[in-house]
């Protein structure tokens, strides 16, 4: 029997849909497992390099490798299932969430356990700050520090966090190429 | 025009949402607790624990859930999470044609570089702003904040935290 491919695509993207719990870095097992393993779309090597793209690029990495492979797989149509395979069921499941919780958010028992989760969350946010720091300089953190101080203050959008990050990047990459043609 | 400026929101948090979930935060924030007061600060704070708790990445799941409250409507939802999706297909799509060119080009590495520090205050921020005094009423939820920062640490399952706070909270506190 022969399957059809933006059907197989989305089936696949579906079910690492279904199992992202907590997002991130969980799923890069189920990912390579489905992709490179099972359905064979993507060899072991260009994987990784697929996953520092998917990095590179804005937006959750489920969805970026989701674009990646179905695009490569079978072009826009392909992308556009396997991006659906994604999205279906977080979608799903989030605005039946969204149609009740309002009705219960008052009710005491489930404020009681959101004021328990509160604190939590706060936590869980703030400690991959510590496994991220670990990976740069000195005058990096320092960095980190001043913008966040200065948004912080200030409060304009993180948004031109990005933008200054990326120009200042950029500049030095170029002064660095110039420098290096010079000597 | 309420659908329009969800629609432009969540193209902006799209379009910047450079290193992942936690550094989106910072611009979800933004977008929906400061600049449009669409929900308040402990609310967004609830989609996150839901969020933990369910499949799917954070953004696309408070694009959904922001989308239905906002507008009262399922289309809100619709757009909200079409918005958050646009640039992440566009900008790999490009990627994924450019690819061998793209792979080691030493621009993209220094914005890379040059981005790190700023997703590292991003996370920061998002997090300051999360310190409410409603989510930190009393000496209880400071002791969960520690014993969940602490654990996150030791690299415990944040979806096993999030529960047991959840817990722990019924019984304190109901």
């Amino acid at each position: 029997m022969k399957y059809y491919k933006p059907f197989q695509l989305f089936w696949s993207f579906f079910k690492i849909g279904v199992f992202t719990f907590g997002g991130g870095y969980a799923m890069i097992a189920l990912i390579e497992k489905e992709v490179v393993g099972r359905r064979q779309w993507v060899e072991q090597k260009e994987f990784l390099d697929l996953l520092t793209l998917a990095q590179t690029s804005p937006g959750p990495l489920a969805l970026n490798t989701a674009v990646f492979v179905g695009y490569k797989v079978d072009g826009y149509r392909g992308g556009l299932s396997s991006v659906l395979g994604v999205v279906v069921p977080s979608f799903t499941i989030i605005l039946t969430i969204a149609l009740f919780f309002s009705a219960f958010r008052h009710n005491h028992v489930v404020e009681a356990v959101f004021m328990g989760m509160r604190p939590a969350v706060v936590a869980l946010v703030l400690a991959p700050i510590f496994g991220l720091a670990k990976g740069l300089r000195a005058w990096q953190l320092a960095c980190a520090a001043v913008a966040l101080a200065v948004t912080w203050y200030v409060g304009f959008s993180p948004v031109w966090l990005i933008v200054v990050g990326a120009i200042g990047g950029l500049s030095y990459a170029y002064y660095a190429k110039k420098k290096g043609k010079e000597s | 025009m309420i659908y329009l400026q969800l629609f432009l929101s969540y193209l902006k948090i799209g379009f910047f949402g450079f290193g992942g979930g936690y550094a989106m935060l910072s611009l979800i924030q933004h977008e929906v607790v400061i600049r449009h007061n669409w929900i308040s600060n402990s609310e967004l704070t609830d989609i996150i624990a839901v969020s933990q708790m369910t499949p799917g990445p954070i953004s696309l799941n408070s694009a959904t859930y922001i989308g239905y409250v906002v507008t009262d409507s399922v289309w809100g939802s619709v757009v909200a999470t079409i918005a958050v999706c646009l640039p992440s297909m566009t900008l790999m799509i490009l990627i994924t044609r450019f690819y061998l060119a793209l792979h080691d080009n030493r621009y993209i590495k220094g914005a890379m570089t040059g981005m790190r520090p700023m997703i590292l205050a991003m996370i920061g921020l998002a997090g300051a702003v999360l310190f409410t005094r409603d989510t930190f009423s009393d000496w209880i939820s400071w002791v969960i904040f520690g014993v969940v920062f602490l654990a996150s640490l030791k690299r415990v399952d944040p979806i096993l935290l999030i529960a047991l706070s959840g817990v722990a909270g019924y019984l304190i506190y109901a």
